[in-house]
């Protein structure tokens, strides 16, 4: 999904290169009809909530996570998923997902850049073949903290413990940018393509 | 565990590598992006192209490259050299590079670090410093910000500079030792440490790596976040695996 949040071709050619076709748009028409639908982005929360309402995405992407299409939020898509930020007072999130977004604890160097380890906490076969522990590229200052706890993926160390993946049915997101995390990151679109395809 | 990261740096010129052509497993090792892709493959975290083409015409050529790199890379790469103006982070970023390194531009306007970072925020927005030890032996260490390879003295304290751009906005440093590019003798290891405890950013270690221990020695004596280097991997002295193989033999915390 495009909500003008973003460079996307970087996850799209990352699909390709897999070898699966994804499709980069902002008609909800097209959300509607989709197998399977990816949320990237980079940016703030509040133009983000903003960029998906004005493109009138909001009510179809509730409705086709509520009716059991795979998704996949990457990044700010991880974020948006829960019910508010800190970064944007006010704004009202997706909340497909209980709980909220806060800025990473002071005392490190924020925002976090770099590779650091995914440690997997409930089975998924979005981490088919990938090794517990494995790194993967993050860019970012605010974490969720997911109310219910049954919905943590994956968790990561950086000054503190923060929930870097999160998985509830249909619904799974991730803090860092698969695309921008070589082989491993690729696996993470292969597997989630397999899951929408049934392959 | 936040990890180390491993850079190597090519240097380009006119849309092809200046360095490297040592490879039996590259078609066309002068290709930068066949030689990037290259990289990604053996492991490295990230990589810098660094784009010394000196005519202005040939200078939309490290667009193209940004946006080839885009299309063929899945780690992230920084692109620096020549970079005058907002507009021509601007023309990069969208053509898919993560980040941008400044170096002589910012430091004629240093508002450009602020604007940028504003613009596109800190996270892209990579300071290049040329660094020149300017005190005599035996002296408190002092070192100067040069242009242009070192040739040309800018009268700024390097460690000054690196604060400075960090309270405009710049998100990493990429810290280059003028003494000791290009020798082999290993990193600077005061002029690091320096850097690193002066700036509440990610510093990159620049200049000297001749062999593996230099990479261990200068994380482990200055805590740097990463190791740039150019030759011994472009001429296949090692790889990038034998690099981090290396590294997380010493303890420290690497991607194998």
């Amino acid at each position: 999904m495009d909500y003008g949040s973003g460079n996307l071709r970087s996850v799209q050619k990352a699909f390709e290169h897999v070898g699966f076709a994804a499709e980069v748009g902002d008609d909800p028409q097209k959300v509607r009809s989709a197998a399977g639908i990816v949320l990237p982005g980079v940016g703030a929360f509040g133009s983000a909530m903003q960029g998906l309402e004005s493109r009138g995405l909001i009510e179809v992407l509730r409705e086709r996570v509520e009716a059991g299409v795979p998704f996949l939020g990457v990044c700010l898509g991880l974020q948006l998923l829960f019910e508010k930020s800190e970064e944007s007072p006010g704004v009202e999130g997706l909340g497909l997902l209980r709980g909220d977004v806060r800025r990473l604890p002071p005392g490190t160097k924020i925002p976090h850049i770099g590779w650091n380890q995914a440690e997997i906490v409930q089975d998924s076969d979005l981490f088919h073949d990938i090794p517990d522990l494995s790194a993967f590229y993050f860019v970012h200052s605010y974490v969720v903290v997911p109310a219910r706890p049954a919905d943590v993926l994956t968790i990561t160390e950086y000054g503190t413990t923060f929930v870097s993946g999160v998985e509830a049915q249909n619904v799974t997101a991730v803090q860092f940018h698969p695309e921008k995390s070589s082989t491993l990151g690729l696996k993470v679109y292969e597997n989630f393509a397999r899951r929408v395809t049934g392959g | 565990m936040h990890l180390k990261r491993v850079i190597p740096c090519l240097d380009v010129d006119k849309g092809r590598v200046v360095k490297g052509t040592n490879f039996v497993n590259i078609r066309d090792a002068g290709d930068p992006v066949e030689l990037a892709a290259h990289y990604d493959r053996e492991g490295a975290d990230e990589l810098v192209f660094l784009d010394i083409t000196a005519s202005h015409e040939a200078r939309n050529t490290i667009v193209e490259l940004a946006r080839r790199c885009a299309e063929e890379l899945f780690i992230p790469f920084t692109i620096g050299g020549g970079i005058r103006s907002e507009d021509d982070v601007r023309a990069l970023l969208r053509a898919g590079a993560d980040k941008v390194s400044l170096n002589s531009a910012a430091l004629k306007d240093p508002g450009l670090i602020e604007a940028c970072a504003l613009r596109f925020g800190s996270q892209c927005v990579v300071l290049a410093i040329d660094a020149k030890r300017v005190s005599a032996p035996g002296d408190t260490p002092r070192w100067e910000v040069f242009l242009n390879g070192g040739r040309i003295a800018t009268g700024r304290d390097a460690i000054e500079w690196a604060q400075e751009a960090v309270a405009r906005g710049a998100g990493e440093i990429l810290l280059t030792s003028m003494d000791r590019d290009g020798t082999k003798d290993g990193y600077e290891l005061e002029l690091t440490r320096a850097v690193v405890q002066a700036v509440q950013v990610p510093v990159i270690a620049s200049g000297g790596a001749g062999h593996l221990d230099h990479l261990t020695q200068v994380i482990l004596e200055t805590d740097a976040d990463a190791v740039l280097a150019a030759s011994i991997f472009h001429f296949g002295e090692y790889t990038i695996r034998q690099a981090k193989e290396h590294m997380a033999a010493a303890g420290l915390p690497v991607r194998l």
